[in-house]
């Protein structure tokens, strides 16, 4: 951005500098460093457009305003740009919706079409929401620079926060027909592993890259071969991505140090304590639900207090887990969230409680918007026979 | 360098029912604002209580209403405000975190540079 100091210019460097990639990397193979080679080659694209505007600038100065010179723009650092761009497009002076779009568009290179697409928005919506963030950029004066020592934490807070929600909205849908959009956890985890790579020593980035890899490496199994969705339960082990479950949990080892720990590591811990069990029936629950007790210390949300509950009952059976849902019955937060009728239900089945069963699965049907997981409940109240 | 204006919104109620120790308390740390950030404040200005607002619109036939209030009533009132220059939105923020609030906050605006 310190190339470019404008953004639109810089937006039009990265497309440009994504189709070269495709151009070259189709003819050359893929570089070593493919995130290091297309910053560069955006760069130079910047760098290219500023010289001919600044030749253009001798030729006609009277129709200059800004008047960027190119000799003096220091170009040495290539990581720094990027963690200023991602430092910019996750303001928090943007709006959440805004810095999203921002971050798919400027650091991952889609188009205005593949963002809109992937959050289910008009093309036009998506336009005009990422002109409004761009005049805001501008007007407003946001910086293009990373923060202060002293800011830094909540910046990172802040685009953790952005590259958490593509993961989970391409993990699960929120709507639409597929369970998963791959393309934003891929994107999520580029994002996250281009910012581990600029913060190596972040406890946090560390814990939110585990995460998402310790996650992801359910990918294949959470969906049978006809799109239906697989309880963890139910899911065959040996189809788990062995190499990212590795590296998530030395990524959560890191993570884990930090004193006291944080949310993302927390979380990450209890994913791999899911990834390395050999099954379901051999699962540590006692340690996911110790874990979970220490997330909702550090994090105390109500979907946190949700899993925590769920945890319970498969420590300590059904009827525990039962009990420990009910007392969220009353948290207007949890009233319109599919997963707690859907547990509910669950542990009601498990009990063989089947009709308060049935009306917990039909709460949670009312209350979910994906079609793979619709499908799921209404599988279940036909199993018992509603 | 580019300028900003710092609202200030707050609870007028607040400041009607606060202690004198409490008083002193936001009138010192408008003047540590002013003294710490001499350079960078070029104005500013408490205002009388929203009870002393008077509203104009024009009626749509040339002529105007005039009405007791302010323009929106709001629960956290426009008190005052600091003009100030900052050389991005960031340093604009980390003014406005300095300036005294009870239980408002602040709106921080970039200033629109006519051409």
């Amino acid at each position: 951005m310190r190339v470019t100091r404008d953004i639109d210019l810089a937006e039009e460097c990265v497309q440009d500098a994504y189709a070269r990639a495709l151009a070259s990397w189709a003819a050359k193979g893929v570089p070593d460093r493919p995130g290091a080679w297309l910053t560069t080659a955006a760069r130079n694209r910047a760098l290219d457009v500023l010289r001919r505007e600044a030749l253009f600038r001798r030729a006609a100065p009277e129709l200059v305003v800004d008047d960027v010179e190119p000799a003096t723009v220091d170009v040495s650092d290539i990581p720094d740009d990027r963690l200023r761009l991602i430092c910019t497009c996750c303001h928090p002076a943007l709006g959440s919706d805004a810095q999203v779009a921002l971050t798919l568009r400027l650091l991952c290179g889609l188009s205005t079409v593949e963002v809109a697409r992937a959050f289910l928005v008009s093309e036009p919506t998506m336009a005009a929401r990422i002109t409004r963030a761009k005049k805001k950029i501008a007007a407003a004066h946001i910086p293009y620079r990373v923060p202060s020592t002293q800011d830094l934490p909540e910046r990172v807070d802040a685009i953790l926060a952005v590259l958490y929600l593509i993961f989970t909205t391409g993990h699960t849908a929120p709507t639409g027909d597929s369970l998963v959009r791959h393309e934003l956890v891929a994107r999520a985890i580029d994002l996250a592993r281009m910012l581990h790579a600029l913060l190596p020593g972040d406890g946090d980035v560390s814990g939110l890259l585990a995460l998402i890899r310790l996650t992801d490496a359910r990918r294949a199994t959470r969906v049978d071969a006809a799109g239906e969705l697989l309880l963890l339960q139910d899911q065959d082990r040996t189809l788990w991505d062995g190499p990212a479950i590795a590296e998530g949990s030395e990524l959560v080892r890191v993570a884990l140090r930090a004193r006291p720990p944080r949310r993302y590591a927390l979380q990450a811990a209890i994913a791999a304590v899911h990834a390395q069990a050999p099954s379901w029936a051999a699962t540590d629950w006692g340690e996911i639900l110790g874990l979970y007790e220490v997330l909702l210390a550090t994090w105390p949300s109500p979907v946190v207090a949700l899993n925590r509950a769920v945890a319970v009952g498969f420590a300590h059976g059904p009827a525990d887990g039962l009990a420990a849902l009910d007392e969220l019955a009353l948290e207007p937060l949890l009233s319109t969230y599919g997963y707690l009728p859907a547990a509910r239900g669950e542990f009601l089945r498990r009990l063989g409680r089947d009709e308060p069963a049935r009306l917990a699965f039909a709460e949670a049907l009312l209350l979910t918007e994906n079609a793979v997981e619709r499908r799921f409940l209404s599988r279940r109240l036909a199993e018992l026979g509603g | 360098m580019s300028q900003f204006l710092i609202l200030i919104y707050d609870e007028e109620a607040a400041y009607a029912n606060a202690s004198e120790e409490v008083m002193g308390k936001v009138m010192a740390g408008h003047d540590a604002f002013g003294e710490c950030n001499e350079k960078a404040v070029a104005g500013g200005n408490a205002l009388q209580s929203v009870t002393t607002a008077t509203t104009v619109r024009p009626d749509g036939s040339g002529g105007f209403t005039v009405t007791d209030g302010p323009f929106v009533e709001t629960k956290e009132a426009l008190g005052g405000y600091y003009l100030v220059e900052a050389a991005d939105l960031d340093e604009a923020i980390a003014l406005a975190k300095q300036v005294p609030v009870l239980n408002g906050g602040l709106e921080v605006r970039p200033i629109m540079v006519l051409r």
